[in-house]
């Protein structure tokens, strides 16, 4: 095996690949090829590193310095000083990871410090394209160690036991979903990766896929051996090219080395996976409606029951789990249902993959346990609010969840607590709003979304959303009236209890939150007030002219 | 220039047969299309080959909004306007695009060079507002930064 002295780690993720990252490269390996140095650095393309907003960058190990925002030019000097002197160049390390002078190792720094990588563990430090680099980084010893030591049945105890809830957004327990699915008669069974990531404001199984695929294959092929599934299908979003070309490779990579077809590992168990790419639908991301697409239909979800444990996949049993959800099997298995339930709160063990947009210092991918504070997410991680304005609100969950305001700050977040708040943890977008910004004006952009997006089988959802995206627009002119405000709860309420799919059951949460914890603002526009100054052509009053 | 309906046909068939078979087919028959759309021969097609009723084919194609059933320009720019995108100035992107291209969003410029869509989240929020020309997404972007992206496209297309 060749060894190198230093290694260059470059994040290839979507985010960084937008800002770049494959010129930075191209340059980089030029200098390095100019000073001789090919055969002692190697350069690496990894998965995303999580700080999204300072991209492009890279990371140099041993030492483990991170360089950000970085340009073509800027790669002379990181060969010149840092790779052939061994001094450091400051002016290109974030502020946060260059305290006083000193290079802090990249897991000391605010961002990396508080959170804990499980399902990211890879991310950003193997090479996604390489199988070499996954197994050698512990991959597929727990799916190994599940094929040999233990019998499915033990492996759904053990899911059960670790209390994994579905990180798609609905949080229901996924060992009590493969038992329905391993009970269920009907063969073959089927288990379909929903990756069909739609939720505005999230961006996690995207950068998962990209940055570590066999970690879903290892995750699925576990899945399919408990469940007793012998096909699976991973349904990928149509824009997402990245994450169709790395799990195409991973899975051809399984497959021509035993993990994955006839016998997989040597065992009498078998297993496939098909990549199927989806065609622009975000109700597809409900389970009844991707297994109508996957058959070539149109995207409408399903009457249940019959659940698709019972009749799904060509009326097959079959068992549809989030990206999220599946990456965190291995790790269960290798460690222990125990060690999984100390990270967490009890009701929601382990850890949640956020993704922070909107108006906050780091946007960007961050893995935490479940139960820290918005506040440490957003102040400690995200680094606070920018430009010097005030947090207004987090809205929870991507565009179906609710908006909380500032005296949230200090709520856990975790499935029941949000809940309870009216919001929910959903898919884990964090969307962080500043004080510029009016409840009503985003509310209606909401809306607007869910406008688009109802795919009109049911009355409710299909009517409801127009309906009500007229009503708040009708408030944002301020010609919003009394009669309007008791038209826009009862439709609420009539959304939520009769909608088909959790599209039409969850489009009113946003607006529900918004006059909950944000009543005075919303009144304000009854009186012709725009307190943000956003609405009525951003003058803040249909009286000024 | 229009293919001869053959050609076409030899284009679907393999995916005839294949279980949920028919949006591969649709896929495949619009990527290589040059307005980048699929016509009512092409829907037809599809139904015959599927054995499938026209309104079928006709009804799936348009739920999906990667498909189009009107011509559409050779580059098809994708403006997210979803809230996170909203929150740092989509909108403002979007006008910018509209005034430059001298088109409203769903429209398609003269020279049939593009479409311009809006359309909902990209997944690429880390980097807002975005947006998507063919299968590039763009990021972190400033309306002043649109005219000489569009220019690179527009020297291409002359080259």
């Amino acid at each position: 095996m060749k060894y190198y002295r230093a290694h260059v780690l470059i994040c290839s993720g979507s985010n960084c690949a937008i800002k770049g990252c494959q010129t930075i490269k191209d340059a980089l390996v030029a200098v390095l090829n100019k000073h001789e140095l090919q055969s002692e650095i190697k350069v690496v393309d990894t998965g995303c590193l999580g700080w999204c907003e300072q991209g492009p960058s890279m990371v140099i190990y041993p030492e483990g310095v991170m360089y950000s925002r970085l340009k073509n030019s800027d790669m002379d000097e990181i060969v010149t000083e840092h790779l052939l002197k061994g001094r450091f160049v400051h002016r290109l390390m974030t502020q946060s990871t260059d305290t006083l002078g000193l290079a802090s190792p990249l897991n000391m720094t605010p961002f990396f410090q508080k959170q804990r990588r499980v399902v990211l563990k890879n991310c950003g430090l193997i090479n996604p394209e390489r199988l070499e680099d996954y197994i050698h980084a512990g991959g597929y010893t727990a799916l190994a160690t599940a094929l040999d030591k233990y019998a499915p049945e033990e492996i759904i105890a053990m899911v059960l036991d670790a209390g994994l809830r579905g990180r798609g957004g609905a949080g229901f327990l996924t060992g009590k979903k493969w038992s329905y699915t391993k009970a269920a008669l009907g063969e073959p069974k089927y288990l379909i990766c929903n990756a069909d990531e739609g939720e505005p404001g999230t961006f996690k199984d995207r950068l998962i896929l990209e940055g570590d695929p066999h970690l879903i294959v290892e995750g699925m092929a576990i899945a399919a051996y408990a469940i007793g599934a012998s096909k699976g299908i991973i349904y990928v979003r149509g824009e997402y090219d990245l994450s169709i070309k790395r799990m195409e490779q991973a899975v051809l990579q399984a497959r021509e080395n035993g993990i994955l077809g006839e016998g997989v590992l040597g065992s009498g168990f078998n297993f496939d996976i098909e990549v199927c790419a989806g065609a622009g639908a975000y109700v597809c991301g409900e389970e009844t409606a991707l297994i109508e697409s996957i058959e070539g239909n149109r995207g409408e979800p399903r009457f249940k029951p019959p659940y698709p444990a019972e009749k799904g996949l060509w009326g097959l049993p079959t068992c549809v789990n989030n990206v999220e959800t599946l990456a965190n099997i291995p790790a269960i298995i290798e460690n222990s249902p125990t060690w999984y339930r100390s990270l967490g709160t009890e009701n929601s063990p382990g850890t949640k993959v956020f993704t922070l947009t909107g108006n906050i210092t780091n946007s960007g991918l961050i893995e935490v346990p479940m139960g820290i504070t918005l506040r440490e997410i957003i102040y400690d991680i995200g680094g606070g609010i920018p430009q010097g304005r005030r947090f207004k609100m987090a809205q929870t969950g991507g565009t179906s969840g609710g908006c909380l305001a500032e005296e949230h700050l200090d709520l856990p977040m975790d499935y029941d607590s949000l809940a309870s708040h009216g919001s929910s943890l959903g898919s884990g977008a964090l969307l962080i709003m500043d004080d510029s910004h009016c409840i009503l004006d985003l509310t209606h952009c909401f809306l607007k979304f869910f406008v688009h997006e109802s795919c009109g089988k049911c009355t409710p959802c299909r009517e409801g959303t127009p309906a009500l995206y007229k009503l708040i627009g009708k408030m944002t002119a301020g010609q919003g009236n009394q009669d309007d405000l008791e038209l826009i709860h009862r439709l609420a309420r009539t959304m939520q209890d009769s909608s088909l799919c959790a599209l039409g059951q969850t489009a009113p949460v946003p607006v529900l939150s918004a006059f909950r914890h944000f009543w005075p603002e919303v009144e304000a526009h009854m009186t012709g007030n725009c307190l943000a100054h956003k609405c009525f052509s951003g003058r803040g009053s249909k009286h000024d002219h | 220039m229009i293919e001869a309906p053959n050609k076409r046909s030899a284009q679907i068939d393999v995916f005839v047969g294949q279980p949920g078979g028919m949006l591969k087919a649709l896929h495949a028959l619009q990527s290589q299309s040059e307005a980048n759309f699929l016509s009512p021969a092409d829907i037809k097609l599809v139904a015959s080959k599927f054995g499938v009723p026209v309104a079928k084919v006709w009804g799936t194609v348009t739920f999906y909004s990667l498909f189009a059933t009107t011509p559409r320009g050779r580059h098809i720019i994708r403006v997210c306007e979803n809230a996170p995108c909203h929150v740092v100035g989509a909108s403002d992107i979007l006008a910018a695009l509209e005034q430059h291209l001298k088109i409203r969003a769903g429209g398609t410029t003269t020279d049939g060079l593009f479409t311009l869509e809006a359309t909902s989240c990209l997944g690429v929020c880390g980097v807002a507002p975005a947006i998507m020309i063919d299968s590039t997404v763009y990021g972190n972007l400033t309306k002043e930064q649109l005219p000489a992206l569009l220019a690179e496209y527009r020297q291409e297309a002359q080259a």
